[in-house]
């Protein structure tokens, strides 16, 4: 066959609305960053390049307290969520299947077929009343509503990892007389360690971006960053939101590079 | 596999079982029971059964002669939302599709950094995105400012609050949520069998009919779920594109929790709202374990 000069992978015009795909994709994101740098008070009218809102970001005491609320809760929320996936999931990989085995599957998938603005009703009608009978308002509601939502995202990465996993050494440790605990501690656990680790930052992530959930169930005064963002979006909006939201897209691009190396490293 | 074994699985499950059921089965169940009572006065339900939540999902009953008559306002909003939602899945597709066809037909060695640049805005928090996306089009925004600078415009033009607001806003924060499904599916597409299709005499728009689009298919519609569920379910980027204008069927159900003060409506609308994404998820698996059968 002369050459047709042939080539399926040229779709016509792909390549443009790719270019165009990405350059939406970043442009609202850099007009973002760039306001965040801004001298000036009114935004969109530059000023000159300046620290001056993160720095006022920093001195601020409800973004600080926000900020503290968020790291604490997606952090406990991420690590509880982590370890009952982990059970979870080593309960139901490798095996030909037991009695229960698809309830378990669909039970712990519920949380991601539910709208979050349904399970944050849902959660507020209960809890409201817990919070009435025991007068408790700290942050265990959260923690407790966080926990439950970031299982399914935890569970995905680690069942994933299990599922891909050689189960001969496991059979070769218990063929050396390792005891289960032991086999499971030192042969099992640093296998699965890259997908629990995956699993506990998408769980982090998911946390850390959860706005309707939180602002249902906090109780007054109480802020995640995300409830602060979005009131301080109802109020006005200022260059140093601009400056916050900056800060929390540098969490997500240092997340993801950090990822990215770590499996580069590996292959 | 032996009834201890069982057993221990069992028990290494539960925790995250009981979990699970106690904060979201167990809450989903009172949902369902409180759309059945009476408002209370402020807020909250009284313990009397009702069918009035439910009615007035669709209808409304005149304040002076009791006459029934459809909820315009209701209506209006559910159609917006899968209306919306079905557009925001068109437009990402629009967009989603050609771009995760650039990123598998680079170099294996590029890929990486394509994906890379798709997978930041994916793992960046929704709110700051919806943030970005509306400094683009607000009143005193980026685009308003080029267009009046260059002359084209004297008065902003109003883009905020409307249903075109809420539509780009979503389609940009979901975007991702396409493109990456169908890179994953086109990645391990063999073009082999597109060069081979060719060689047999197959036009191109034959080749991408016939042999890549059946191979693709499964990642366009996990692409397509991925972003109609939750733009269907969407709170945060239409309160603040759309704001009282433009609502959704999240904010009209978050309406009814604060100042509508109607907790059984609000509990109905939810068990709507839930119900329409189960059937585009029931409606998934048909499609996709249909196409498994056919394949």
């Amino acid at each position: 066959m002369a050459d047709r000069a042939f080539d399926i992978r040229r779709m016509p015009g792909a390549v443009t609305l790719a270019v165009v795909c990405f350059v939406i994709l970043y442009i609202p994101m850099v007009i973002l960053v760039a306001n965040s740098f801004n001298a000036g008070k009114v935004i969109g009218q530059w000023e000159g390049l300046s620290l001056r809102w993160y720095l006022a970001a920093l001195q601020n005491e409800a973004f600080l307290a926000a900020a503290a609320n968020s790291l604490v809760l997606a952090t406990i929320a991420a690590f509880m969520a982590t370890v009952l996936a982990t059970m979870a999931a080593l309960a139901t990989t490798r095996s030909d299947g037991f009695r229960g085995k698809g309830a378990i599957h669909i039970v712990l998938n519920q949380p991601l077929m539910v709208p979050e603005i349904v399970l944050a009703i849902a959660l507020l009608i209960i809890l409201a009343q817990v919070k009435q009978a025991t007068g408790y308002t700290g942050l265990g509601y959260l923690i407790a509503a966080h926990t439950t939502f970031c299982i399914p995202f935890a569970y995905m990465p680690i069942r994933a990892r299990l599922e891909g996993m050689d189960m001969t050494l496991e059979t070769a440790a218990a063929d050396l007389y390792a005891s289960r605990a032991y086999a499971f501690r030192r042969v099992t656990l640093p296998l699965l360690a890259p997908g629990i680790l995956a699993g506990f930052m998408l769980a982090f992530v998911v946390s850390l971006d959860d706005v309707v959930i939180s602002s249902f169930l906090k109780s007054p005064g109480q802020e995640t960053l995300p409830t602060y963002l979005m009131g301080e979006l109802r109020r006005n909006l200022s260059s140093e939101i601009y400056a916050i939201s900056s800060l929390l897209l540098l969490i997500s691009v240092l997340i993801v590079a950090g990822s990215w190396l770590a499996t580069r490293q590996k292959t | 596999m032996t009834p201890a074994d069982t057993r221990r699985r069992w028990g290494l499950a539960l925790p995250a079982v009981a979990v699970i059921t106690l904060f979201s089965i167990l809450p989903l169940g009172v949902v369902v029971l409180y759309s059945v009572l009476t408002p209370g006065d402020y807020g909250n339900v009284r313990w009397v059964l009702s069918g009035e939540g439910w009615f007035s999902v669709l209808f409304e009953r005149d304040m002076f002669d009791e006459t029934v008559s459809l909820s315009d306002a209701h209506i209006t909003i559910l159609f917006r939302s899968v209306g919306l939602s079905l557009a925001t899945t068109l437009l990402t597709l629009i967009f989603g599709v050609p771009t995760a066809w650039f990123i598998a037909t680079r170099a294996p060695r590029q890929r990486g950094f394509w994906l890379f640049l798709i997978t930041i805005p994916f793992w960046t928090n929704l709110l700051v995105r919806t943030i970005a996306i509306q400094e683009i089009i607000r009143a005193e925004g980026v685009l308003n400012r080029i267009l009046i600078g260059l002359g084209l415009i004297e008065q902003p033009l109003q883009m905020m609050f409307t249903n075109f607001a809420v539509l780009l806003g979503m389609a940009y924060v979901f975007l991702p949520l396409m493109v990456l499904p169908v890179y994953a599916a086109i990645e391990k597409f063999d073009f082999r069998l597109a060069e081979a299709g060719y060689d047999l005499y197959a036009s191109r728009a034959y080749c991408l009919r016939r042999v890549i689009l059946p191979l693709v298919r499964p990642g366009i519609i996990a692409g397509s779920i991925l972003v109609f569920v939750p733009s269907l379910g969407a709170y945060v980027t239409p309160r603040i594109m759309g704001g009282g204008n433009s609502m959704m069927l999240g904010n009209l159900i978050e309406m009814q929790f604060g100042q509508g003060r109607n907790w059984p409506l609000g509990a109905a609308l939810s068990i709507t709202l839930t119900l329409l994404v189960l059937g585009a998820l029931i409606w998934y698996t048909r499609l996709t374990t249909g196409g498994r059968r056919h394949g």
